[in-house]
């Protein structure tokens, strides 16, 4: 039996796809079973993301409904012989599906995988009241802006009145010098005012917005610190312990020193 | 004789004697029945001094009526009168800290969230931006306060609001709306300020004073603490 994950925000384009697909992709990575499966409906794109856009036949709600069986509509990854993704369907809307169809698919697939990944779409109402419907755990990703951090800590207030309880955290799309200059909230201000089990921090990372658009995902390129992150992220969730990143760049005194008298480059 | 002689019950403590007076009876029976024990006890209380205690249970009794009490007792030398008491002082005087109902509720407040109470609010826990504590009563949080707080919220002026860290995006008493200073420099002039503080209507106006001046602005949450 294998463990349900959704991945919500509350607000969008914190990162909710991206985080989806880079750590599920880690997951294969390290050897698991793993499915994505995409509940945005109307406005899918974590197959856009992983690249399997024209691979898809039959969707989310064609298994729903059943127009088709569940294996009909998992689409393996080119990459990884383990991963599948279940896309959600692009010309509905989030009242397509029940959150007791949703459960039901996704007690099908935790049969099978030893991770399911669920990416929700933005806002509280009947999309990701579906999301969360057959998830056993939540991941809340979030970017240091007040903005999300405000929607975060709604969607973390639902998520713990729910079956779910208390969510873990992802903090995303970090930029360590911003965060020095105090132009940006630091980490530790976020977890503050949130107040929950912090899962990992990623850096903002142009090689991001790259992968996604060649719809291969970061983690498949091991000299991003995104990457890094993400595969850290991913070995947190089946257990490890792996310490935080550190974010500020070989830039304190001890490479300053370095850099001044021993001329190493750092 | 006996009707008399059950309208005061007398016990012996360690150092003295506890004297119950009926708590039915008419004020003037009592009296009279004091007055009669006393007098027909001769043997039983004289002698070596003797300190009592007076309790008088729920009876109602003003100053005047517990002077005749004395009056009446003080008429025998060697009773000394230690206190007088009914039982509702008593409870006062030992539970003096509990006083104030008040409700203690623990957890966090998140965004989208509003907890309402009726009455008197201890809130162990933090409220966030966009979460908010409505109140009848004074809301005290050991936690920090970031979201909104209603105190009073159905009139009452003398209501407060307290926190560990004060923080709102904005605070009402009564009707009475006040958010913080919008420039940075203002809002950060104490900033991360370790002190408790509460927020309080002054002729209309709220106000902001350190949690260690509560007592001078509410008398009624002073309690004697001793000389």
């Amino acid at each position: 039996m294998g463990e349900a994950i959704v991945v919500t925000s509350g607000k969008g384009g914190v990162g909710k796809t991206t985080t989806t697909a880079n750590i599920g992709t880690a997951l294969a990575l390290l050897g698991k079973k793993v499915c994505l499966v995409d509940t945005d409906i109307g406005l899918r794109n974590l197959d856009v993301v992983m690249g399997l856009e024209n691979r898809i036949i039959y969707d989310i709600c064609d298994v729903a409904d059943g127009r088709c069986r569940l294996h009909q509509a998992l689409v393996k990854d080119k990459r990884f012989e383990e991963l599948y993704m279940l896309p959600a369907a692009q010309t509905k809307d989030k009242n397509a599906v029940s959150p007791e169809q949703i459960r039901d698919i996704i007690i099908e697939l935790k049969a099978e995988f030893q991770y399911v990944l669920i990416d929700c779409p933005a806002g509280i109402e009947q999309g990701f009241k579906n999301a969360i419907a057959g998830a056993d755990q939540a991941i809340v990703v979030t970017t240091p802006e007040n903005a999300a951090v405000r929607d975060a800590d709604r969607v973390i207030g639902l998520l713990e009145s729910s079956h779910i309880g208390s969510p873990k955290l992802v903090v995303n799309r970090i930029r360590p010098n911003m965060v020095k200059a105090g132009e940006m909230l630091d980490v530790d201000e976020v977890l503050q005012v949130l107040n929950i089990d912090l899962l990992g921090i990623v850096p903002d990372d142009e090689m991001v917005i790259k992968a996604a658009n060649t719809g291969e995902p970061t983690v498949m390129n091991p000299d991003s610190k995104a990457s890094i992150a993400y595969r850290n992220i991913s070995r947190r969730i089946q257990g490890d312990t792996v310490p935080l990143m550190q974010l500020d760049e070989k830039k304190g005194r001890f490479n300053l020193f370095r850099r001044l008298f021993g001329g190493g480059k750092s | 004789m006996s009707i008399k002689r059950n309208l005061i019950t007398i016990k012996g403590i360690k150092d003295g004697l506890v004297f119950r007076l009926d708590e039915r009876c008419e004020f003037d029976e009592l009296l009279t029945g004091l007055r009669e024990m006393l007098d027909n006890s001769e043997t039983f209380l004289s002698g070596p001094l003797v300190s009592i205690d007076v309790r008088f249970g729920d009876r109602d009794l003003s100053d005047e009526q517990k002077l005749q009490i004395l009056d009446i007792l003080r008429s025998k030398r060697n009773l000394l009168v230690r206190s007088i008491e009914g039982s509702k002082s008593a409870e006062l005087r030992e539970n003096a800290v509990l006083r104030i109902p008040i409700t203690t509720i623990s957890g966090m407040v998140r965004s989208g969230q509003v907890l309402q109470h009726d009455g008197n609010l201890l809130f162990l826990g933090d409220v966030n931006p966009g979460g908010s504590i409505v109140c009848t009563g004074d809301i005290y949080i050991l936690g920090a306060l970031r979201g909104m707080a209603h105190a009073g919220s159905e009139g009452s002026e003398h209501a407060i609001i307290g926190a560990s860290y004060l923080a709102p995006t904005q605070l009402r008493i009564a009707e009475v709306i006040s958010r913080p200073p919008d420039s940075a420099e203002e809002s950060s002039a104490h900033p991360h300020e370790t002190q408790m503080e509460f927020a309080y209507l002054k002729d209309g106006q709220m106000q902001i004073d350190k949690m260690a001046n509560i007592a001078r602005l509410r008398r009624d949450l002073n309690v004697f603490k001793g000389v």
